[in-house]
């Protein structure tokens, strides 16, 4: 009998690690055990977007989309659904807003309001079929720029396109390919950059996982368009799921004569090797990772001579990010004004964000630019969970800003958000809400970004440590109100001074949050008060007479020892000096009578 | 491999992946209850999901559905085109299946023969 249904089960890491694999397997089982194995097939995908509910899998022709599935279930859902047609109902994803089971994954806002480009094959196809791949168009751009395209016009499609580098810094990719092939040498390289370091951040790891052979294609047309003959993936040792599909898809593209000698037997010679770092957040920067996959020491080289001119071993080097590698087939196949004719003007197509922090649909998205961060946020996002208030959103990781509720309407594109203070950056974008404490937040990024600060530069290395001290001194409650105006001086110099990308964006956090957060600031300094209550050494627990009952719960569950009191007789006591604030008794009193204050002299 | 090898292997691997695009001109819903598979649906699913395969047609979809209530004329088969038009067929059986698939779906004539319910979009 043919096949009548397909059943996707996402494998991405998220899914991944909340067991999909088992979820699999058991559903094979069942679908075997009841004799439908000839209808029915299970296939695994990369990632589907929506990593908090994973396991999560979709099952076509119907579009029946289901979360958090366990092995367990897989008996109920072949019978009760595959064999008899009435989907689980308690599986399936229910719409927050309508307080409804949605039956079709068409129907939820998390999907509807975004444009799948670069994503649309991830959480579609099986990332370890080559075939699958063919069978969404793959290779067919490669095929056509090898047959039908001269080098110039395959660059000539890329400029006109607009596209702009996905890293972060968004410089126009055709004029970089251009400038590659301009450049003499005796060998030229092109290498993907998939160092993806900032923290929350992973959609390169998504892209590579779920569909690596667009990311081979991408490459393998840019390495005709500017001649080169190697390519280089460098990507971290801790994707290794990423790493071993993205070997597969290159084993399977050599072995059907898309990679190597004489691909598409039209004579064009190309080759991939995968690099893995081990994890040092400066790789990213371009001729850091240059130097890792030359076996140096990974520190960033003076530019210029760009990559461009001299990379590489000395020769002539185009470096481009895992999704404007994952771009490339789609404007071949669809033509520049196609892909102008999404996003804006000056921000032409797609970006996809990894969406994490305080808000409900937390995941991976692909939305057209000059979509708001409002749209993004609660549309697709959901909004902020627990009736908590929206604060902030931060774009570009450790290298970009906070921004505030009062720019949620502007449209996401690179100028835009750079004018704000942010950056568009890889695509990290977290959530704030009324929880989080802004100053805390900078101090969180200077700490990543001074630990991962590589020390060949003065200014990167001692400067950032400097500024963390004043955050610490801040949040300690030893700041004083110059110490804001240390922060600004000494953000500037780092910016001026330092030698590389990472140095010059750092201070990015703490400019962005004095920018719109300074009162929090002057809050922590002059008050001693920290309002989201998560600086620890300005706030006090303390138990509300009335309230407490003296049932002695929380002196129970003190780990410091910290509460007295005598089981009846309220109230019970904390002793500010014991006290570690924790959090625990807040956490454990069921009348709500610990109360936490900031503030309060 | 050359261009027009990556097309033909292209257009075998095609149909892999015409279940997953969601999209579908008629939608044919087997009422596969208790009482419809008691009464040979597995055998008239197995014989409309044969009679497209063989005839390509990429954008039909063949789904299932619970039981409907009308245990007397099960197996039970609806055809649900794009604009919303509905027949719902009953007394089914893999033969007749196939008349449906080839008559209605095909030519567009409903087999009014065993239509038990019709309605406009």
């Amino acid at each position: 009998m043919t096949r009548r249904l397909d059943v996707l089960v996402c494998s991405g890491a998220a899914c991944v690690s909340s067991h999909s694999a088992e979820v699999r397997d058991a559903l094979r089982c069942e679908i075997e055990k009841s004799g439908l194995s000839d209808e029915i097939r299970v296939v695994e995908t990369g990632c589907m977007g929506p990593c908090e509910l994973g396991p999560v899998m979709l099952v076509y022709p119907d579009g029946a989309f289901y979360i958090h599935v366990k092995p367990e279930d897989a008996e109920e859902i072949v019978q009760e659904h595959f064999l008899k047609g009435r989907p689980v109902q308690r599986l399936l994803w229910e719409d927050p807003e309508a307080r409804r089971i949605v039956e079709s994954k068409k129907q939820i806002a998390f999907f509807e309001k975004q444009v799948k480009v670069v994503l649309k094959n991830c959480g579609r196809i099986d990332p370890e079929s080559i075939e699958e791949y063919i069978a969404a168009d793959g290779y067919e751009a490669l095929g056509v720029v090898l047959t039908e395209m001269k080098p110039d016009e395959v660059i000539k499609v890329i400029t006109d396109s607009g596209l702009r580098g996905r890293g972060g810094a968004g410089f126009p990719t055709g004029r970089k390919w251009q400038f590659v092939a301009n450049a003499t040498g005796e060998t030229k390289y092109v290498v993907c950059n998939g160092d993806e370091g900032d923290p929350g951040a992973f959609m390169d790891r998504s892209l590579l996982e779920g569909d690596p052979h667009a990311v081979i294609e991408g490459m393998t047309i840019a390495a005709y368009a500017v001649g080169a003959s190697r390519g280089y993936i460098y990507i971290r040792a801790e994707y290794p799921l990423a790493i071993k599909r993205l070997q597969i898809a290159l084993s399977a593209a050599r072995e059907a004569g898309l990679l190597g000698e004489n691909i598409f037997e039209t004579g064009f010679l190309f080759d991939i090797e995968v690099r893995m770092g081990a994890g040092a957040f400066v790789c990213g920067e371009e001729t850091a990772l240059i130097a890792s996959i030359e076996g140096e020491r990974g520190i960033a080289r003076l530019r210029p001579p760009y990559p461009a001119v001299r990379g590489l071993f000395g020769m002539p080097t185009l470096i481009n990010n895992v999704e404007t590698w994952g771009n490339i087939r789609h404007i071949i196949l669809n033509g520049a004004e196609w892909f102008r004719s999404i996003g804006t003007e000056g921000s032409p197509g797609t970006k996809v964000f990894a969406l994490s922090g305080k808000v409900k649909n937390t995941g991976l998205v692909e939305i057209p630019m000059g979509m708001t961060l409002r749209e993004l946020v609660f549309d697709i996002g959901g909004g902020v969970p627990n009736g908590k208030g929206f604060k902030a959103v931060q774009t570009g990781g450790p290298s970009g800003g906070c921004i505030p509720e009062e720019y949620l309407d502007t449209p996401i594109e690179y100028e835009s958000l750079k004018e704000l203070g942010a950056i568009m950056g890889s695509g990290g974008m977290i959530v704030m809400d009324k929880d989080n404490c802004m100053v805390n937040i900078a101090k969180f990024f200077l700490e990543f970004t001074s630990s991962e600060s590589c020390g060949q530069c003065a200014p990167c290395r001692i400067g950032l440590h400097r500024m963390l001290d004043i955050l610490e001194r801040i949040t300690n409650g030893n700041g004083t109100m110059p110490d804001i105006d240390r922060l600004k001086r000494l953000s500037k110099t780092i910016i001026d001074t330092s030698f590389c990308g990472l140095g010059k964006t750092a201070p990015n956090p703490v400019l962005s949050t004095l920018k719109y957060f300074e009162n929090e600031y002057r809050e922590h300094i002059e008050e001693k008060k920290c309002r989201a209550k998560v600086c620890t050494d300005l706030i006090t627990y303390r138990i509300d007479e009335d309230a407490c009952r003296a049932c002695g719960i929380c002196a129970n569950n003190c780990p410091a020892g910290a509460i007295t009191g005598k089981p009846g007789k309220p109230p019970y006591v904390i002793d500010e000096e014991a006290c570690v604030r924790c959090g625990t008794c807040l956490e454990v009193c069921p009348f709500g009578a610990v109360k936490v204050e900031s503030g309060v002299l | 491999m050359k261009l027009e090898d990556l097309r033909k292997i292209r257009e075998q691997a095609a149909k892999d992946l015409s279940l997953r695009t969601g999209e579908a001109r008629v939608k044919v819903i087997v009422g596969m209850g208790t009482s419809g598979i008691a009464a040979g649906a597995r055998d008239v699913l197995a014989a409309l999901v044969d009679e497209i395969s063989k005839r390509d047609l990429r954008d039909v979809v063949v789904t299932q559905t619970g039981e409907r209530g009308l245990s007397s004329s099960e197996p039970v088969v609806e055809v649900r085109q794009a604009d919303g038009t509905v027949v719902v067929y009953g007394d089914m059986t893999a033969e007749r299946a196939r008349r449906v698939v080839a008559e209605h779906i095909v030519n567009g004539n409903p087999v009014s023969e065993y239509a038990i319910e019709v309605r406009e979009g």
